[in-house]
């Protein structure tokens, strides 16, 4: 269950500087993939099933290979450090205890892509983990990693930080695009994909901190060893953010096969105050909730998806049994209303009329209808089960609405019990429902 | 229009620019922005409209392309904020843990509510998203400085160490 050490192997020195990473055998593999061909790279990364680690879960080495051989123009890696997605706060400590990891994968990435130019986008929160990455960036360049000739290969790349200033929607990919050319964070339509034409126009790549972390492993234990680390669909491991009802909150790295019920009770030393558990979200807020019932289920990306659910970013929110499921519900429903960029109308109107009408219910005003009514609006921004992408230009809205129905297929009674009642029947309410844009 | 900065600012702004287009392909200035705008933020606290026109003549934009950014981020202020800027995180982890308590005991003591600043321009309090902390809740920064595992009286007595 307690995984192999990859990702954390380095985390326990607390030393993020290159000397302690060298020293740790950092930068072998780049030196090794160095001498290898592009495409074998890739190839190698196909092989080592790694899925991409920042919520979709998509194949990393297949997404490199959609980048076009024969167009001319530059191509680009971004690195997603934008980490927004309630529960989630992995990436930020591999930045802050391992960032070399990172930027070895990077200029793995970029070897592999032939890419010149690595933009590490990192939320604008993130103070703390941005002045390491800006260190560890400029110890790369001084050790001849990133520049002119990395490690004396004659391979050329620049690796720039470049800070977020606070917008969810910029770790949306296109989003993210949109951003580091300097504009508000709106999603593209897709396609066309960004391996096609992302930043400024040209080939772009784009993946999450811990995807890029986790390349020197797969070339320090081979594809292969990578993989059986793994399920046949999905290798290695992964890093899972432990947060909400628990004794022991963290990241933990996990084996693929780990479930629920190790991750909470074993590593997450159970829940606090030895109350029970209500419902557990598995992959961040917009991951759909499942009751405690259902936790006998491995972490890994195929069987949260036959659960109905999904791994998403690896952040797992336990919540007890003093939870109200419609206050929860409105909590995470008002950060997507808060955060929809407004460019798609039944994301834009249906976020806020999903927050309005699960205040009400909180509040006691609540009617028969509007158990109805929040279902309707959820299903017009996104139909459940998930029909795939459509109705919407990116997947916030999909992530406002997947809460939405799952709260309600496993928590209606409680939903009811509100509206009949005509208050809240929790005993300890959280606080006031506050101010925000959306009463 | 006025000039938004001093002598000594002007030439930080100059350089750090200079810098950041450095960074970018040379027909791509507007990529410059995020971080000219969080310069401009760094020098005089906030983005006032002089401080947007500069932004706007270094990366040969208009003006009204800078304030889309300066308005569409939550970090970047284009009315001046009070001098310590209280994010306190109310999302999910974080309410589960107490968070929203915390939000009201400080609405309480600070007398105003999320989203204004105290009358003598010393404190803005602010509801904010997920920190990137939710083990560590409930949490809040005070101008971009993490504070975790906070009850309401720590949370108290680091706003009475503030000047
Ligand atoms: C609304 C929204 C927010 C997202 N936020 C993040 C994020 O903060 N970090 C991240 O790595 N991916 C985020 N993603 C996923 C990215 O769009 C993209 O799939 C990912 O960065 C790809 O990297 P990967 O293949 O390495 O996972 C988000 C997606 C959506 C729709
Ligand atoms: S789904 Fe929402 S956040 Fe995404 S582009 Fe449309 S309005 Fe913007
Ligand atoms: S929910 Fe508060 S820091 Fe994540």
């Amino acid at each position: 269950m307690a995984a192999t050490e990859l990702i954390t192997r380095n985390w326990k020195k607390k030393d993020p500087s290159l000397k302690a990473y060298e020293a740790a055998g950092g930068y072998q593999q780049l030196r090794k993939v160095l001498k290898m061909q592009p495409a074998d790279v890739t190839a190698e990364v196909k092989k080592s099933n790694l899925r991409g680690r920042g919520g979709a879960g998509f194949p990393t080495g297949m997404k490199w290979s959609f980048v076009p051989a024969n167009n001319p123009k530059p191509r680009y890696l971004c690195v997603n450090a934008d980490e927004s997605e309630p529960g989630t706060f992995k990436d930020r400590y591999i930045m802050e205890w391992d960032p070399h990891s990172m930027l070895e994968g990077c200029a793995i990435a970029c070897y592999a892509l032939n890419a010149h130019a690595c933009y590490i986008y990192t939320r604008g929160e993130y103070k703390f983990p941005a002045e390491v990455m800006d260190k560890a960036i400029a110890e790369a360049y001084a050790a001849g990693i990133f520049g002119k000739s990395v490690l004396g290969s004659g391979f050329q790349m620049d690796c720039y930080q470049v800070r977020g200033a606070g917008a969810y929607i910029c770790g949306e990919e296109t989003g993210l695009l949109e951003s580091l050319e300097g504009k508000k964070g709106w999603p593209r339509l897709k396609p066309p994909f960004p391996a096609v034409s992302g930043l400024f126009g040209c080939p772009t790549v784009v993946n999450n901190v811990e995807t890029l972390a986790s390349l020197p492993f797969i070339f320090e234990m081979g594809a292969e060893k990578y993989a059986a680390l793994g399920t046949p669909k999905s290798g290695g491991t992964r890093l899972i953010a432990l947060s909400g009802h628990v004794n022991k909150p963290g990241v933990f790295e996990c084996e693929m096969k780990t479930t629920l019920r190790e991750l909470i009770y074993d590593l997450g030393g159970g829940i606090t105050g030895g109350r029970k558990l209500k419902a557990v979200i598995p992959g961040g807020s917009s991951a759909p909730v499942l009751p405690a019932s259902n936790i006998d289920i491995a972490m890994e990306f195929e069987a949260l998806k036959d659960a109905g659910t999904m791994a998403g970013s690896g952040a797992v929110i336990a919540m007890d049994d003093s939870t109200c499921m419609v206050r929860a519900l409105w909590r995470i429903t008002r950060f997507y209303a808060e955060e929809s960029c407004g460019q798609c109308t039944p994301c834009r109107e249906g976020t806020p009329w999903m927050t309005r009408l699960l205040r009400k219910i909180e509040e006691g005003r609540g009617q028969p209808e509007d158990i109805n009514m929040l279902l309707s609006v959820a299903s017009s921004i996104a139909p459940f089960p998930p029909m795939g992408l459509g109705q919407t230009i990116c997947a916030l809205g999909d992530a406002a609405a997947l809460p939405v129905h799952s709260f309600l297929q496993f928590f209606r009674a409680e939903f009811e019990e509100h509206i009949r009642l005509g208050r809240c029947p929790f005993e300890k309410p959280w606080g006031s429902l506050g101010e925000g844009r959306f009463q | 229009m006025a000039a938004p900065f001093d002598a000594d600012q002007q030439a930080r702004f100059d350089a750090g620019i200079a810098k950041l287009l450095s960074q970018f392909p040379n027909d791509r200035k507007q990529a410059a922005m995020m971080g000219a705008v969080r310069l401009v933020q760094e020098l005089v606290g906030w983005v006032p409209p002089e401080g947007m026109e500069q932004v706007a003549q270094k990366l040969e934009v208009p003006v009204s392309k800078v304030l889309e950014v300066a308005t569409f981020y939550v970090m970047f202020f284009t009315k001046k904020p009070g001098k310590y800027v209280i994010d306190v995180c109310t999302n999910i982890s974080c309410s589960l843990c107490g968070a929203e308590k915390l939000l009201e005991g400080l609405e309480r003591k600070l007398d105003v509510h999320a989203g204004e600043t105290t009358a003598d321009g010393k404190f803005t309090l602010r509801e904010a998203e997920c920190l990137g902390s939710c083990h560590t809740a409930p949490c809040l920064q005070i101008n971009e400085d993490h504070h975790e595992n906070l009850s309401l009286k720590q949370a108290e007595e680091l706003l009475a160490k503030l000047a």
